[in-house]
């Protein structure tokens, strides 16, 4: 029966401070619904909890110079939502966020401990990843930044250094005629983890797509950002040919594993048809933008 | 009664136990707290199959803050060739099952328990009893615990002269099953798996056990019958049931699961070892590794049929999981699977399989879903074969007053045909389905019912209100139907009636709530209990006017005058015999305690619409409804809320619920995350239609409802996917892998 401390930072530096002197005995606390599960399973015990919530960085969401957004890691799915203009630029990133959990996670839950906690089916990376967004760390050697699909090493891991705590997302602006889309596969209708997820984002120019990037969950180790596909859908109409080759793309780029959530077969064959889908609602939202 | 006249029965009425329900104050297991109390955790069994050669409990005896520890050693001792019952249970197999005696025969065994201030020490002192295991090999499912070289779970169990996991065979049989299909034109035969599904009560199992120093022992716990509670913690600890007073909790869902114990003796051993309260709470996790759920099957059905649609002959095998210890629904399945119907030859026969899973309790109409999954599946492509309307199909079979079934009853007052032709009328069964993929499954479904031991007791307050009390735990709506019944009888507001369950020191012995036997068997009592207070009433207003009892009717609440007293005197009220009770006699009151009998069996009906995402092989339900003959509905809303009920978790067990195990013979989703149960955004509205023919052999002509409607789900869904895809399933659940497999197994069929 170990001693649990338990600080709430007003300022990043403090946070960092503490955080890092821990050395590996502490847990970032953003929302919780991964840590106090995994504390209550008995699967961590962490000697120091430092909540993130008090450092206005973490919880602000604002609209950049350039028209970006940066959103800081412990931003709610609820607050996000409520955010004016974020989910009409990046409807398919907000999506994949709100669909984690129920309305009461959704109060706590951020993109921050989604991408930290490590799942390859965290349902807000696919689309994050898709956005290009970046993510800004800051650790006793100062700040920097990383793509997130950069951020996952495997599941439950990431390539944070030690000390370094996750601050905040930048998500680029949006040329005319862009669109993005999440969509995952569970069994069920709500409330379950992805087995499969795929965010889309494009851009179309008089119906031509002219950029395009795929992430792609719960397929392998870590989200994973398909180049192939986005090859596949970039200079074409989004005509069947095109996105049965961005499909077969997705397909290729499993690594699946069989598990109680899904076959390695429904997996990849899943991955494909998704792909097809969310493309869909992406160029949809384009064509309205 | 005659319904124009009724003015509470028939009626949704506020539920007494609503607004504490919702505004939180309601108090389950786990709210009741004690000067003094500790905390207990149990230690379980990392092996699925393991030789116990010892315990060691010495290290966890000395951590700091442990009050008490207890082992098998504890119990009062059964052996385990020697029979114990208790109702449908087995003494032998329940101490053994909440603490392992000579074997751990399931991961998640409980092993031994720990008493301690906290429950964190309670925890780690677990870890430091040391078990010294031989580990054995070890089967989960059926086919490897039923062949040639599996290890037997039971030294003495034998079958056929051999050690075996098949520890009990049943059958029912009719006729001459060979001369039966003899006589068909169309045979079909099919072989079908189920997997193990958990009752899914939103409650984990939760106790508080106080025994004192005088032995005298109170209980605090959440159960499906406070009886029972007291019953198996006398059994296992060997103090006598005047000495145990079990109070049951609100109950969060039990669904059957809650008809056995787990928890409430052991703490009771640890209580008196301690002399502290001990309290008991199971993780989400504990509870899906180690308590329910209902069997897992293999089952192979054969139908015989003529060309019109007669069917002349069923046959059906059902092997059923029991878990690690013998008991496996196979009354449910191998009884209630044939029973809609009046076949002339029919074999139907159940195996009990012991494995190494945990021990299977009761789960809404046990056995039966199970047995008319595949019994309704086979019969809908017999429809198909040729080439009949399956619900005329059916209806053209279906059994009747007077049909003897095949488990020995003959059907008294049944509503089966009534059913069915509602459903055929209903606008769901008119509608035709038009989309791409869309499917439209039927099936029936028969549990027994039952009636059994009940008390209660009608009480008049000085106020001239009412106090029922009955000694059933409610789950499913009784107290507000025992109202209204109540409210009825006396010509009074229904809100003058409140409805308690007693304990078991307060009222007198009530069997379980299970088998839809509460509301029929409660109903009788509370009914003869109140005709007894009429009487009484009675009695005390012919006092007063001087006249003969026989001369004062009760009507609308009030004792009047009749014959030649008729408007002599004014009509006295309930309020004010109440309070001239002493006056006239001293408090008034009565109680009644039966064994009931009369119970009629329920039949239901499901029509089912689907439609498949065939690239993704998930199912959504279009549209449901769930036809029921319910005798009469006492309560309406609670008597759809049953069939609801039922219906959802029949879906569940269709589509996605199932126990995943590890190579390591470990349960891989013990979770709500991962064992998936369906969530509401997963169900359209359910629709009900209500069936009432009355059992004539009950006061109000009340027939059991809450199982029943679990009983057709199953099926009537598989065969709606099948008749969406055009492809036969046999295997549940019809998850989306299973279909997306299926779909692609089919093209690759027929593109070679």
């Amino acid at each position: 029966m170990t001693d649990m401390r338990y600080l709430a930072p007003q300022t990043l530096d403090e946070a960092v401070g503490a955080y890092a002197a821990a050395a590996g005995a502490a847990r970032i606390l953003a929302g919780g619904t991964d840590l106090l599960v995994q504390m209550r399973s008995g699967m961590v015990k962490p000697g120091l909890i430092v909540d993130i919530k008090k450092i206005a960085e973490m919880t602000a969401v604002e609209q950049t110079a350039d028209g970006g957004f940066r959103v800081g890691a412990a931003v709610s799915g609820a607050a996000l939502a409520e955010h004016p203009t974020f989910g009409q630029v990046w409807p398919g990133v907000l999506e994949g966020f709100n669909l984690i959990g129920s309305t009461q996670v959704q109060g706590r839950a951020s993109m921050g401990g989604n991408l930290c906690n490590g799942s390859p089916a965290a349902d807000s990376v696919p689309a994050l990843v898709a956005a290009g967004a970046v993510v800004t760390v800051q650790g006793p050697d100062g700040r920097r930044e990383l793509k997130v699909e950069d951020v996952p090493a495997g599941p439950g891991k990431t390539n944070l250094k030690p000390g370094e705590i996750l601050v905040s997302f930048t998500l680029p602006p949006r040329p005319k005629g862009s669109g993005d889309a999440y969509l995952r596969m569970i069994p069920r209708t709500e409330m379950d983890i992805a087995v499969v997820g795929v965010g889309v984002s494009l851009t179309l120019e008089n119906g031509v797509c002219t950029a395009a990037r795929v992430g792609l969950g719960a397929v392998a180790p870590t989200v994973l950002l398909v180049e192939d596909a986005a090859k596949a859908l970039i200079g074409s109409k989004l005509d069947d040919a095109a996105l049965d080759a961005a499909a077969a793309a997705c397909s290729a780029a499993c690594r699946p594993i069989d598990d109680k959530r899904g076959t390695i077969a429904y997996r990849t064959k899943v991955a494909g048809v998704l792909l097809k889908r969310t493309a869909a609602i992406a160029a949809e939202r384009a064509k309205g933008n | 009664m005659n319904d124009q006249t009724n003015k509470w029965i028939g009626k949704r009425t506020i539920r007494p136990d609503g607004v504490d329900k919702v505004t939180g104050r309601a108090c389950y297991a786990a709210d009741n707290s004690m000067p003094g109390m500790i905390w207990a955790k149990v230690l379980r069994s990392p092996h699925p199959h393991a030789k116990i050669r010892g315990i060691d409990t010495s290290k966890a005896e000395a951590l700091p803050g442990v009050k008490a520890v207890a082992t098998a050693k504890d119990f009062v001792e059964f052996p385990i060739d020697t029979a114990v019952p208790l109702g449908i249970q087995d003494m032998r197999w329940m101490a053994r099952n909440m603490l392992a005696h000579e074997r751990a025969l399931f991961h998640g065994h409980p092993v031994a328990a720990v008493a301690a201030t906290t429950a964190e020490i309670a925890a780690e002192a677990c870890k430091l009893i040391e078990v010294d295991y031989e580990v054995l090999p070890w089967a989960v499912e059926i086919d490897d615990a039923i062949a040639p070289d599996a290890t037997p779970l039971f030294d003495h169990i034998q079958f056929e002269g051999k050690p075996s996991n098949i520890a009990g065979k049943l059958e029912h049989k009719k006729g001459d099953i060979e001369a039966g299909f003899a006589e068909a034109d169309v045979i079909i035969e099919r072989s079908f798996t189920t997997r193990p599904v958990h009752q899914g009560y939103i409650e984990p199992h939760a106790c508080t056990v106080s025994v004192a120093a005088d032995g005298k022992t109170t209980v605090w716990s959440s159960s499906q019958g406070q009886f029972m509670v007291r019953a198996m913690t006398a059994y296992l600890t060997g103090i006598p049931q005047s000495d145990i007073r079990a109070i049951p909790a609100e109950i969060g869902g039990g669904f059957g699961g809650k008809t056995i114990v787990y928890l409430e003796p052991v703490a009771a051993i640890l209580s008196r070892k301690s002399g502290r309260p001990v309290k008991m709470v199971m993780t989400r996790e504990e509870v899906m590794r180690a308590t329910g759920p209902t069997s897992g099957a293999k089952m192979t059905v054969k139908i015989g049929a003529k060309k019109d649609g007669t069917i002349v002959a069923g046959q059906g095998t059902f092997y059923l999981q029991a878990g690690a210890f013998p008991g496996s629904p196979i009354r449910g399945a191998a009884g209630c699977s044939f029973t809609p119907y009046a076949i002339p030859n029919v074999l139907s026969t159940g195996y009990d399989v012991v494995c190494n899973r945990s021990k299977v309790a009761a789960y809404r109409a046990p056995g039966a879903p199970i047995g008319a999954y595949g019994v309704e599946c086979v019969l809908d492509e017999v429809a198909q074969a040729i080439g009949m309307d399956p619900l005329e199909m059916r209806l053209k079979n279906i059994a009747h007053d007077g049909t003897k079934a095949v488990h020995g009853p003959v059907f008294q007052s049944i509503g089966f045909a009534q059913t069915i032709e509602a459903a055929l009328k209903s606008d769901h069964y008119k509608t035709k389905l038009t989309g791409k993929f869309q499917g439209r499954g039927v099936a029936n479904g028969w549990w027994f019912n039952a009636g059994g031991e009940s008390s209660a007791q009608v009480n008049i307050t000085e106020d001239g209100n009412v106090v029922v009390t009955t000694g059933h735990p409610d789950i499913g709506g009784s107290r507000a139907s025992i109202a209204n019944i109540t409210a009825e009888l006396l010509g009074i507001d229904y809100d003058r009636v409140s409805v308690l369950i007693g304990d078991t020191a307060t009222i007198g012995f009530s069997n379980l709530t299970g088998g839809s036997r509460v509301l029929f068997a409660s109903a009788m009592v509370v009914t003869e209990s109140t005709e007894k207070v009429i009487e009484q009433l009675k009695q005390r207003a012919a006092k007063i006017w001087g006249i003969d009892a026989s001369a004062v009717v009760w009507e609308n609440g009030e004792a009047r005058p009749s014959g030649e007293h008729t408007g002599n005197f004014p009509t006295m009220t309930l309020a004010e015999l109440g309070a001239k009770a002493n006056e006239t006699g001293g408090p008034i009151g009565a109680g009644s305690q039966q064994n009931t009998t009369g119970a009629e069996g329920g039949f239901a009906t499901h029509i089912c619409d689907v439609e498949v995402d065939v690239d993704l092989g998930t199912v959504t339900i279009l549209r449901y409804t769930c036809v029921q003959d319910v005798g009469k509905a006492i309560h309406p809303a609670y008597v759809e809320g049953q069939m609801q009920g039922g219906v959802a978790q029949g879906i569940g067990w269709a589509l996605n619920e199932e126990y995943i195990y590890d190579k390591q013979g470990r349960v891989d989703n013990p979770s709500f995350l991962d064992y998936r149960m369906p969530v509401c955004s997963d169900l359209p509205m359910l629709d009900t239609i209500m069936v009432e023919v009355p059992n004539p052999k009950h006061p109000q002509g009340v027939r059991g409802v809450g199982e029943a409607p679990l009983v057709p789900g199953p099926a009537a869904v598989c065969n709606a996917v099948s008749n969406a895809l055009g492809i036969r399933f046999h295997d549940l659940p019809l998850s989306p892998p299973r279909i997306v497999a299926a779909i692609d197994a089919n093209m690759k069929q027929a593109a070679e």
